[in-house]
This record gives structure tokens, sequence and C-alpha cells, in this order.
């Protein structure tokens, strides 16, 4: 029934090259030799060299990573129990509220987040750093994260749990060696998620960023509101690139992971 | 007692870091604006009491909401926001439907390809996609050299800081936002359904009116719905593509924050940006609700 | 009966190893279990039997532990086990998903429990292979459960739930993701491994035939309530209620009015009297109409004197099986039960115009009540030629259903009472004298039902 009729090509032909060529010019526009950006003259790899001495983006890159990592742990660690609340916790005194409180970051403005988070730090005179940007990041993160931990936990077999229990476990031991390996690919794909969400944020790291800490996307956030500029074309090529590899890895792992337990599957039919 | 552990941890930490910034917020929009840090009176004082808690609330206005409706600035600022987010969801379904029917109808050993595909932009960052196109847009970019080459035009186009390139800014940045929603209504939908109805007398294009579009409806509507909902608050696009004539209520509020400094002006643009958002957002949960239902 | 029947039920010196006392279980408004009492024995294999939504489930997740009694007390070996967690109980489950954990091994879903325990390793390395080998899983250890089949992984979760040797296990729908065939296989399996380890094993099903194999006792269900519990021949052979006899097995039943019955030779008269020109009339005419068109005299002339020979028999023809033979006749009437009705029962006034029904082991003290005459279709008799019987019914052939090793037939009644009779078919071509359309005599001894109040 699945055929590639002649307008299906066209379709995904042109979707994909408006989705990919953009990209494609940045990568190749990386490579030029002239500063004006627009205008080809030869290929080069000094605006690797300049990016790799601007010790403002590196120490910028540093901030980033540290904010990543630390927010989407711990928004990983914080939306894990959050859908567990959600799915399992049943009926407790302002559970609406708790699963508003949830769904709403996921469609609030990231301007109004980012204010309203700032105006809290001033109002408790928190002094704003990296520290701040975790507590932003981490919190809508957090509901990233349990969003897609919690689509997993709603298929998750009560039963496998129930018979933990019933085999001698405690609940915090069912958890551990029952349930917490079994979602675990929900939980790495949250923690994946918001490691990129805190990686790309703009508008919130720039409300509740202070003097003392820049983070990447605000650092070619300035420069790049002047224009096009080859550096940050460097720069984008190698995030692009880490990406790129990362997605694709993942889903060559996952593509074999199917692969395999579908051949198990057969095996298993006939065994 | 685990139980109330496991729910207080994050309960708590949502109610600190987003309810009462919130409130905050609230609170600010019906404060006066004032030339210190904070800059914006009255300032809660509990030490003073009773008297504290009167004067904070008798300190309390709705000028601000006025301010907003007396500058035009504002009220067009929505109404663009609003204009530019509904056009710019209908040309992204015009170009996302089209897309994510050509996959549910490629090959099926294509497909998890193709699905990466579209998924792979989305963990890009977003202000680097946003910022390919400025190279491409602008008067001397990649694209009016191309047309200028092939001599389809004579003068360079102006599209960079125009409305015109805020649209194709979001259609570009949200389209796996609509891809995905409605790829997955037509991967499930049976392909013999489009045989009956050829067999009943349809022409194929009658079939696709008649059975595709309806049987894709909640995907096209969850799509409009991802890519509405953000974009009317979208601040980096107008910013970088629209340049300072395209108006839109993000950029605004970012701007009365940063460049005047006036924070109750600044969040009483966000209460009403919030309002004005509950509709869409509200309708968005009511068709999820109903296809769960019908669902399951 | 020298032998010992293991027939703890009956012994009034037995202790039970799990007693429900007035155990009612509620679910917010829901009345899930409803003021229940009953036993259940060392070694027995006890079966809870009834549709989905009748409460057994929560009758078993109640011994897991998994849900509290609402009121009333559970005692297990004599004690209340509502203080025990699931954890902290010598119970076991096995889960209709089998809930066998899909990252670990055969092997280590096996030890688990044991695991759980603290036993030592060697300790658990042993009780593990032990139990591979009664289950005959030894060389699927190593495997995921996904890798193995499904009738495999019934036996890991079988074996995992015994491996710690729980005093009781309780097994919910244990057959119910296999097929047929499969079922029937591991149903026996299932009785051996239990009369092996001597476990009290406590199955949930909703399968009548699985439970009258396995169990030793079984308890219908039905909106909370136990309606009936006892051996499958008694379930069987004397349901308790109308509710039972319909959910266990196929069963006629005949509504009527119980009248208090003096002697047997009375009654067996009263059924002589019946003219059969009155019951003609009484049969539906639509009945009678012949079911598809029929042709008209030259049609059928033209047929059966030259189509026939080209073209084979009408299509719509009257079905006709061959007439038996004179042996086979006379095999099949001396099959007829000695025609011998004991005194006192009751008899059931059923349609009007019709010889009441002789139920001899009827409750006299029902007398006056409505009653139901609930009869197996096995027991009911089927001839052309009035039979010697305690109840002889005549009836109309509506529908004849061929299983290979039985027939049914499917009788409508003077009243329009639908009955279904069994025949085992024994003999190739015993019985095929009767065809549809056929008027013919139903019979059943004055001992073939069972008399049931409102």
């Amino acid at each position: 029934m699945r055929r590639l009729t002649w307008f299906n090509a066209t379709s995904l032909t042109l979707g994909f090259a408006f989705l990919y060529l953009p990209m494609i010019i940045l990568i190749v526009y990386s490579f030029n030799e002239s500063k004006l950006v627009t205008v080809w003259a030869g290929f080069s790899t000094k605006w690797y060299g300049t990016l790799i001495q601007n010790e403002a983006f590196l120490d910028a890159a540093w901030v980033t990573i540290q904010v990543a990592v630390v927010s989407s742990t711990i928004a990983t660690v914080l939306g894990t129990m959050a859908a567990l609340v959600l799915v399992r916790a049943g009926r407790f005194y302002g559970r609406t509220l708790f699963s508003g409180m949830i769904y709403a970051p996921l469609v609030m403005p990231e301007v109004i987040t980012g204010l309203s988070l700032l105006l809290l730090f001033i109002g408790i005179g928190l002094d704003r750093g990296i520290f701040t940007i975790i507590l932003a990041h981490t919190t809508f993160s957090m509901c990233f994260v349990s969003v897609v931990v919690s689509s997993r936990l709603v298929t998750f077999d009560r039963s496998l749990e129930e018979a933990a229990l019933d085999l001698g476990c405690s609940h915090f031991d069912a958890f551990r060696l029952v349930t917490l390996p079994i979602i675990a690919p929900a939980v790495i794909s949250g923690w994946l998620l918001a490691f990129t969400l805190s990686l790309d944020d703009l508008v919130i790291a720039s409300f509740t960023a202070g003097p003392s800490a820049t983070t990447l996307p605000i650092k070619i956030w300035s420069s790049i509101r002047l224009g096009v500029s080859p550096e940050i074309n460097a720069l984008s090529t190698i995030m692009i690139a880490i990406v790129a590899v990362g997605v694709i890895t993942a889903s060559l792992i996952t593509k074999r992971a199917s692969l395999r337990q579908q051949a198990d599957e057969r095996a298993a039919v006939h065994a | 007692m685990r139980r109330a552990t496991l729910i207080l941890l994050p309960y708590l930490w949502l109610l600190a870091l987003f309810l009462v910034p919130f409130v905050i917020v609230l609170k600010i929009s019906l404060s006066d604006i004032e030339l210190a840090i904070p800059p914006y009176t009255p300032t809660l004082d509990l030490s003073e009491g009773w008297k504290g808690l009167r004067d904070f609330f008798a300190g309390l206005d709705f000028e601000n909401f006025v301010f907003l409706t007396t500058d035009d600035l504002y009220w067009k600022a929505y109404l663009s926001s609003l204009q530019i987010a509904s056009i710019a969801t209908l040309c992204t379904l015009l170009v996302g439907y089209p897309i994510a029917y050509g996959m549910a109808n490629a090959p099926d050993h294509w497909r998890p390809t193709l699905m990466m595909l579209v998924i792979l932009p989305f963990w890009t960052s977003f202000l680097i996609r946003v910022y390919s196109w400025m190279g491409i847009l602008s008067t001397e970019g990649y694209l009016n050299q191309l047309l200028l080459s092939l001599g389809l035009i004579s003068e360079p186009l102006t599209i960079l800081n125009t409305p015109v390139a805020v649209y194709i800014g979001i259609v570009y940045t949200y389209l796996p936002f609509m891809i995905l929603p409605i790829y997955s209504a037509l991967e499930r939908m049976d392909g013999s359904l489009l045989e009956a109805a050829e067999d009943l007398g349809c022409s194929r294009i009658k079939a696709f009116w008649l059975i595709t579009i309806p049987l894709s409806k909640t995907g096209i509507i969850a799509g409009c719905f991802l890519v509405f909902i953000p974009t009317i608050g979208e601040f980096v696009i107008p910013s970088l593509l629209g340049g300072s004539q395209t108006l839109m209520i993000g950029k605004v509020l970012w701007e009365e924050f940063f460049n005047n400094r006036d924070w109750p002006v600044a969040s009483a643009v966000a209460v009403v940006l919030l309002l004005i958002l509950i509709i869409p957002i509200v309708l968005f949960q009511r068709n999820e609700q109903k296809q769960r239902e019908a669902e399951g | 009966m020298s032998q010992t029947v293991f027939e703890p039920w009956n012994d009034p010196d037995a202790k039970p190893l799990i007693q429900f006392k007035n155990v009612t279980k509620r679910f917010g408004e829901f009345t899930a279990i409803d003021n229940q009492s009953f036993d259940i024995y060392e070694k027995e294999f006890f079966a809870l039997l009834g549709p989905s939504g009748c409460g057994k489930t929560t009758m078993m997740r109640m011994l897991a532990g998994f849900e509290k009694p609402t009121e009333g007390t559970i005692l297990l070996g004599g004690q209340d086990i509502a203080p025990f967690p699931p954890n902290k109980r010598a119970v076991n489950m096995m889960f209709q998903s089998y809930a066998l954990f899909p990252h670990l091994s055969v092997w280590d879903n096996i030890a688990f429990g044991l695991k759980r325990d603290g036993k030592s390793k060697d300790e658990i390395a042993a009780r593990v292979e032990e139990m591979l080998k009664l289950t005959r899983l030894e060389q699927f250890a190593r495997r995921k459960p996904h890798q193995i089949s499904g009738g495999q992984r019934q036996r890991v979760a079988l074996a995992r739930s015994l491996a710690k040797a729980p005093k009781l296990l309780l097994l919910d729908e244990p057959l119910g993701a296999l097929d047929a065939k499969l079922r029937q296989a591991t149903q026996f399996e299932l009785m051996d491994i239990q009369e092996k380890t001597g476990t009290t094993f406590v199955i949930v099903t909703h399968d009548q035939e699985e439970a009258m194999t396995v169990a030793s006792r079984v308890a219908v269900m039905d909106t909370g309530k136990i309606i009936q519990a006892d051996t499958p021949q008694v379930i069987y052979e004397a349901p308790a209620s109308r509710y039972v006899a319909d959910f266990i097995g196929d069963v006629n039943l005949i509504d009527g009015m119980a009248e208090a019955r003096e002697g047997g030779a009375e009654a067996a008269s009263t059924a002589e009297s019946e003219t059969p020109a009155q019951f003609e009339a009484e049969i539906p005419a639509a009945e009678t109409a012949p079911r598809a068109p029929q042709p008209n005299e030259r049609g059928k002339w033209l047929h059966d004197k030259l189509f026939k020979y080209i073209l084979g028999p009408r299509e719509d023809a009257p079905k006709q099986l061959p007439p038996p033979t004179p042996e086979e006749s006379k095999a099949a009437a001396s099959a007829v039960q000695p025609y011998a009705i004991a005194p006192g029962g009751i008899t059931i006034h059923w349609a009007e115009g019709q010889p009441p029904l002789i139920a001899s082991n009827g409750d006299p003290a029902l007398a006056g009540k409505r009653v139901t005459l609930a009869v197996r279709p096995e027991k009911l008799g089927i001839s052309k030629d009035r039979p010697e019987s305690a109840n002889a019914l005549r009836g109309k052939v509506i529908d004849i259903a061929y299983l290979g090793n039985l027939s049914t037939y499917h009788v409508e009644l003077a009243n329009g009472t639908m009955v279904k009779a069994q025949l085992a078919n024994t003999r190739r071509v015993a019985q095929r004298d009767i065809t549809w359309e056929d008027k013919v005599w139903i019979s059943f001894r004055d001992t073939a039902g069972v008399v049931l109040g409102e």
C-alpha cells in the first residue's frame, strides 16, 4: 500500500531541503576565507582557530556546560519524582495545582518565566550568577522530564512492582531494583532533553544571569545582533556536528536494540 | 511518610520557583515605578506588622494596566503578535502537512530515518537555526545572490527585517512541532480506508478530502496549537529577523524591562500576555482530552 | 471407602489454613466483597470462579496483602494477617501478566525473592536449580523473559513464586494468556506441581472448565459473594442456585410451580393421559412452514424424474437422513432406562395443558412456590416414539449441532421453551432418524434434574 508517488517524493525532497539547506550553507560558509560571510573567498579553517583562542567564548561554553549538567541532573531527579507523583500518588491535597504547575511551564512564554524568576531572585536578595541560572533551568526542565517519564510510567505494568513486593522487597527496593531499571530509557531521554534545553536557552538565562556568569547563547546573541559573523558560523558548525553525531548514534543504538529484540522474539516463538 | 516526601520535594520546588515568582509578577504589575533598585513601590515590609500590610495593599492599583490601554504601542503589539502567530501557524501547516503526508506514505524502512531527520533540528540550537536565516535573507545574502545571478530580479529584495522574514523563521523553527502530530495521526490511518473510498466511487483527490483530512484532524489541531501558543510570546525570531518595524509582545516586554527598566509595566505586559494565552491553552487541553477519550 | 479421601472441609477436626471471617471490602461506594466467611485448608487447590468484576481478584489481592479488608479479618494459620505488608507474608502470588522482570534473566527472576531473604549464595543457587528442574526450564536459565515462549514464561512465573516455598500460592488467571491446547497440558502440569510441592494453591479464574479440572474445591462467586463452594462434582451435579447451574456448563432451565407429590405411580399415569392431537395444535404455525421456497407439483415431478440425475438432490429439499436399519432401532430402544419412579419429591407445573414434571429429588417444602428445574443436556433423552420414562415431553427439533463426539438437539417444547438435548454419537447412525422439523419426545428421569427455589 505504501508507495512513493512523485507527489510524496517531491514534498519530502523540498521539505527536507528547507529544513537542512540553511544549516548546510552555514557549515559551508564557516570554512570561508573571507571576513565577508556572504562572499566565498576560498577554503580555510582560520575561523575555527580564532574561535579556539577567543577566551570569552570558551569561558561562556564552560559556564553553559556546568549549568546544563547540574541543572539537568537535578531536574531529572525532581522530574522523575514529580512523574511518580502524577502517575502514582492518587489523590492528595492540591493535586490540581501540582499538575498545573508541571504543565504550565511547558507553554509559558520564556520571557514571562525569565522575568518572574528574576523578580524573585531580586526580591529575596539572591546574587545572580551560575547558581540562579541553575535554579531557573532546573525549574522549567524538570517539567519536561516529568512529562517524558510519566508517559513511560503510564504504560508501566504495576504488577511488576507488586511482584517485587510479593517476593519480599521493601517499597524502596522495588523501585530501585525493578521500576528504575525498566524506566531508565525514559529517564535518560528526559535527562538529555533537559540538558539540550539548558544548552539552548537564551531568554531565561538572559534574565537570570548576572554579570559574573555569561552562557554561550547569551554570548552568541550579543555578537549576532550585530550581524552574521564567520566566527559564529564556525561555532554553529561545531554545535551542529556534536548534536548530529549524538542523535545519529542514539538512533542507531535504539535501532540495533529493537532489531535484536525482534530477532529474540522470533527465536522465542520457534523455541 | 515516604509518599509525603515524594510529593513535597517537587511540590515545594515548583511553589517556590514557579508560583511565588508569578505572584510577585502580579504584585509588581500593580505597583508604581521608582527610580531605584528594586525600581518599584510599594515593597512589602513585614517588620511594620499590620500597618505594613495595609500600606502594601493600599499602594496597589491598576494604573499600569490602564497605561497599557492608553499607549497604543501595547495593544498594537498584542494584536500584531496574534496576527503574526496566526499567519505563521497557517504557513507552517501548509508546509508541514505535505511533509508529514509524504513521511506517512514513505516505504516502511525509510520512516525511522525520515523521523530522525525531522527530530534532528529540534535538538540543534534554536538560536543557531534562526541565525542561519540571517545570512540567507539579508540584502546581500545568499538568496538575493542566487536570484540575481539567475536573472529573476534586478534589484536585491529586502526580506530581512520585515514580517516575511519572521514568518520564514517561525515556519522553519517550529516545523517539527507541526509535522510530528500530523504524521502520527496519518501513520495510524488504515490504508484500506482510501481503497474503500475509491471502491465506492471517490476520485483520489476527493478521497483525500473526505477521508484523509478528517482523520488527521486531531493531528492538525494539535500541531497548530503547538506552533501558535509558543509563537505569541516569541522573542528571538522577531528580534533577529523582524527588525525594528516588527512588533511582537515578547520583544516589547524584553525592551520594557532591559531598555526602559520599567518593571511594573513589563510585569503588567506579562500578566496580560498570560491572560491572552489562557484561551488557546485551554482549547488545546480540551482537544488533547478529547483525543485521549477517543483512543481509550 | 476405606481409603483416606482428601476432604478436610468435611472433617470437623481439620484446622483451616486460611479463614475469612465476615470480610467486607469496599472501594468508595462500591462493595467488592460483601461480608464473606469461608475456610481454605492446607494442601487444597482452591478455585475462585466467577465473571469479571465479581470480586474474585479482590479476594486474592487481600490474601496477598495488596488490599486490606474494610471489615472483618483474614487469618493465616490462625493469625490475623492484616498488619503484615505483602513483603512480610508467607504468601506468594503468580500474576496474571506473569510480571516477569524484563531486565533480569530467568535465573535472576527466580532468585529474586530468595535474594531478598538474604540467603547464602549456595542456598540460592541450589533452590533456583531445583525450581528450574521442577518446571523443566534448565536450558533457559540464562535467557531474558522476552527470549522465551509464552508457555515458558508462565513456568518461570510459577517457579519464581514457588521459590520461597510459600505456605500459600495465589494464582491470578495463571493460564489466561496461553492458547487452548497449551492450556490443557499446563492444567495437568499445575496439578502435578501442586501435588509434588504440597503447597496450598488458590487460583482465580473465569474459565469454569479450568476451575473444574484443577481444583479440589470451587467457589463460584457473583457480585462480591460466594454463591457456592464445593467439589467440582457437587457444583456440577447439585448446583445450589440457578446462577451456579447456569454458570457451570450447559443447562436447561424449566420454570414452573411446585406441588408436593404423594407417590410415583399416580404421577406417571397423568403423564400418559396426554393426547398427541391436543399437542399438534399448539405448535406455532410459522415454524411448521417450509423455510425455503418450494417447487410446485410439476416442478417437483420434473426434478424427481429428470433433473435429480443431472443436478443431484434439491438443495431446498427437507433434510432427511437415511432411516435406521431394524437392528439399529432395536439397539436404540433397548438403551432406554428402565421405568421406575421413586416416591416423594414434587411435581412441577410448567406449561398450561402439559403434564407436570416429576422431580422425586425435589424438596417437598418448596410446594406452592415458583421453582426452576435444571437439567443438564446430556441427561435428556430424545426419541421419535414415546419413551418409558418419568418425564416425557413433546417437542419439535429446531436445530441440530453436530460436534463430532456429540450432537446437540435444540428442541422447542409446547410452551415455546427451548431445551438442549445432548447425545453421544456412539453408534454411527443410531439416532439419525431424528432430523430438522421432526416431532420428538424429550425424556428424563425423575432424579435427572435439580430443583432450585427462587
